[in-house]
């Protein structure tokens, strides 16, 4: 973390002298120019953050899904839940936490079905995932339609109070999520039981303990921690825009695996891509064709997945659907 | 055993086709806004990206369908269409293929390919579409009418505005999906605030490549804070529904916004220096009655431009105290420059 930070601060200092010449030419600030670089790290740490929330909630809950044994494409749907439902329990209240409340519920939900068609009923994890997706979209799409008149765009809301940018309570909430889920994982019973379930279910069969109840447990925490992202995401946003989780889901989902399976892991990646993403923003334009720079997240991350991190190993029966003996 | 497997799969067919029932009914939603009245004239009506409800483009169409229902007594339908290319080209032809409609409308560039397919294949229809932008010497269907703007010369002016207004010597554009449509508001901007102050610094960025740019005001906030941080002290926005970002991100940090096609200054009262308004609506309403009386201006382009404030910038009680009289004076003048060709823009 410490690292990361570090290297994003010289980022910052290299996209800097590339844009020398617009503050170089402005007089008024050329006395400041290092209390004025010293406020554009603080401005580009800041987004990093920010852009990193939904990352760290959705690729941290994965972990727990994954971990249990069932794969979770189904994390751009959950934002996308998670979103409306903080829309709509603020629009219809007033009150922010109202509408984490029923983004919470909402993820629940959706990812109440997403166990229940992939453990209960065993059907493919990945088709299911990707049926929620679309499904989520529909029905979103729907709902906005009778609550607004237009099946895009939401009324406004007003978010939620953060005294400083620093202390909004979601980024504060995503910061602990990492850390009491990097505890519970691996330093808890329970977390002991949900990793062996994905890596062997008949040996915790066998153990007595129900392989299924634990598959729904990582499930549906995945569930809750993506729908926290989508709540951020509206909160920040301040409006619900049609399909606004726009591929989120997706991200998180390699940030998982570059995380290898562990929520320390998937916390740094997301890090990493929300680095990246407000890296190409910094660039200057014209300094390199945008297409390039738009690109750019993806080819930073492959580059260090292909250099830094190694191989990455996915629990053993992820994806294996279990039949109780 | 084997019955128990058959069942299962049942299940699981049955479960994914249950998810695909759910999925279409929220996604082809045709949305009639008809009062009982066979006879009416009825058009239909697909949006652009973005969609109703984004107080800009696509409502500026809506708000012009409406008063063409209030004073020519017309019918009409809209499609919302979702997602890329395929879902805007079957709107297009549920409408066309609908036997009551008699003028489809599509809502932006982005139609442009489908509408005049489709404009050939329905030649007993007509068809309108707003920022119709064919490659250069292709041949336009008799009965399709392209819509233009002068984007870049209303872009020149509020370029010329910000210059103007600018306290810190830097202005930022955020344009939504890179495209040459969009590139026009950019280098009809930049030029204008060069034009003024040729020492000027302008900081742009582009949302993304694709029609989803239009659509991810999340992004558009990030690039607008980090344009603010940087000294920008007015931001003109060309961006669709991501121009929201924009907006939200100019309540967050004081500074100012300037907004595209509507009036926008309702969003955040204070911080919209102005916007650089396409009467979408005139343009509707315009060619619907020209529709209704057979005399559709098919087969090519038809320019609302500066003349006859068509495609103008936006001064009024709500941003007066904002823009200095000399300021407007000499925005005017500029204006007068443009129309009377003292000032050459290529658009």
């Amino acid at each position: 973390m410490k690292l990361l930070i570090i290297v994003s601060e010289n980022w910052v200092f290299r996209v800097v002298n590339l844009t020398e010449k617009p503050f170089g030419k402005n007089p008024e600030r050329g006395s400041n120019r290092q209390l004025f670089m010293e406020s554009l790290a603080v401005v580009f740490i800041l987004q990093v953050l920010r852009i990193s929330v939904p990352y760290l909630f959705a690729s941290v809950g994965a972990v727990f899904s994954e971990r249990g044994g069932v794969i979770n494409l189904a994390l751009e749907g959950l934002i996308l839940a998670g979103a409306f439902g903080a829309m709509l329990g603020q629009y219809l209240t007033g009150s922010a936490w109202a509408g984490v409340a029923l983004a919470l519920a909402l993820g629940l939900v959706v990812s109440l079905l997403h166990a229940f068609v992939t453990v209960t009923l065993r059907a493919d994890q990945i088709v299911s995932g990707i049926a929620i997706n679309i499904l989520v979209m529909g029905v979103t799409r729907f709902a906005l339609g009778l609550l607004f008149g237009s099946a895009m765009n939401s009324a406004r809301i007003a978010g939620m109070e953060a005294p400083m940018p620093l202390f909004d309570p979601l980024l504060l909430i995503a910061v602990l999520s990492v850390v009491a889920a990097q505890f519970v994982l691996f330093r808890t019973p329970y977390g002991l039981r949900l990793r062996a379930a994905g890596e062997s279910a008949e040996a915790v069969e066998t153990a007595g303990l129900d392989v299924r109840k634990l598959r729904y447990s990582g499930v549906l925490i995945s569930g809750a921690l993506s729908a926290l992202g989508g709540a951020f995401l509206v909160f920040q946003q301040h409006s619900f825009t049609d399909n606004m989780s726009a591929g989120r889901g997706y991200i998180a989902l390699a940030a998982m695996i570059i995380g290898k399976w562990s929520p320390v892991g998937a916390a740094l990646a997301s890090l990493l891509f929300a680095a990246a993403e407000a890296m190409s923003m910094w660039l200057p334009s014209g300094w390199l064709p945008s297409q390039l720079v738009q690109s750019l997240p993806y080819v930073i991350t492959l580059l260090v997945l292909a250099g830094f991190v190694g191989k990455a190993t996915p629990p053993k029966e992820v994806g294996v659907p279990y039949k109780p003996k | 055993m084997t019955y128990r497997k058959s069942t299962l799969s049942v299940f699981r067919l049955s479960s994914i086709f249950a998810m695909f029932v759910l999925l279409v009914t929220g996604c082809s939603g045709k949305k009639a806004v008809t009062e009982n009245n066979p006879n009416a004239y009825k058009v239909g009506l697909v949006f652009d990206v973005g969609g109703r409800g984004d107080k800009s483009f696509n409502d500026s169409a809506y708000n012009g369908l409406e008063q063409a229902k209030q004073k020519l007594g017309i019918q009409f339908d809209y499609i919302e269409p979702s997602g890329e290319g395929a879902d805007r080209e079957a709107a297009l032809r549920q409408m066309a293929a609908d036997p009551d409609v008699k003028l489809i409308i599509g809502v932006g560039l982005l139609f442009t390919d489908d509408i005049t397919a489709i404009a050939r294949e329905f030649p007993d229809k007509k068809f309108a579409c707003i920022d119709y932008n064919p490659q250069p010497g292709a041949e336009i269907p008799s009965n399709l009418s392209g819509i233009t703007f002068e984007e870049k010369k209303g872009s020149f002016l509020v370029g010329a505005l910000a210059a103007l207004e600018s306290k810190t010597g830097t202005i930022g554009f955020i344009g939504g999906m890179d495209s040459n449509i969009i590139r026009k508001f950019e280098s009809g901007y930049i030029e204008g605030a060069r034009y003024v102050k040729p020492e000027i610094e302008v900081i742009t960025n582009f949302i993304g490549m694709t029609g989803s740019a239009f659509n991810d005001p999340a992004k558009g906030k990030e690039l607008a804070l980090g344009q603010y941080s940087r000294g920008a002290d007015i931001i003109y926005q060309a961006a669709g529904a991501s121009g929201m970002g924009v907006i939200e991100a100019a309540r967050e940090s004081n500074k100012l916004v300037i907004c595209t096609d509507m009036d926008q200054s309702s969003l955040a009262p204070g911080r919209v220096l102005t916007s650089m308004t396409k009467a979408v609506d005139k343009a509707v309403f315009t060619t619907v009655g020209d529709a209704m009386n057979g005399k559709l201006q098919g087969g090519k382009q038809r320019v609302f431009g500066l003349d006859g404030r068509y495609t103008d910038y936006v001064w009024n009680s709500g941003n007066d105290k904002l823009i200095g009289q000399s300021v407007r004076e000499r925005i005017e003048s500029i204006r007068g420059d443009i129309l009377g060709g003292k000032i050459k823009i290529q658009e």
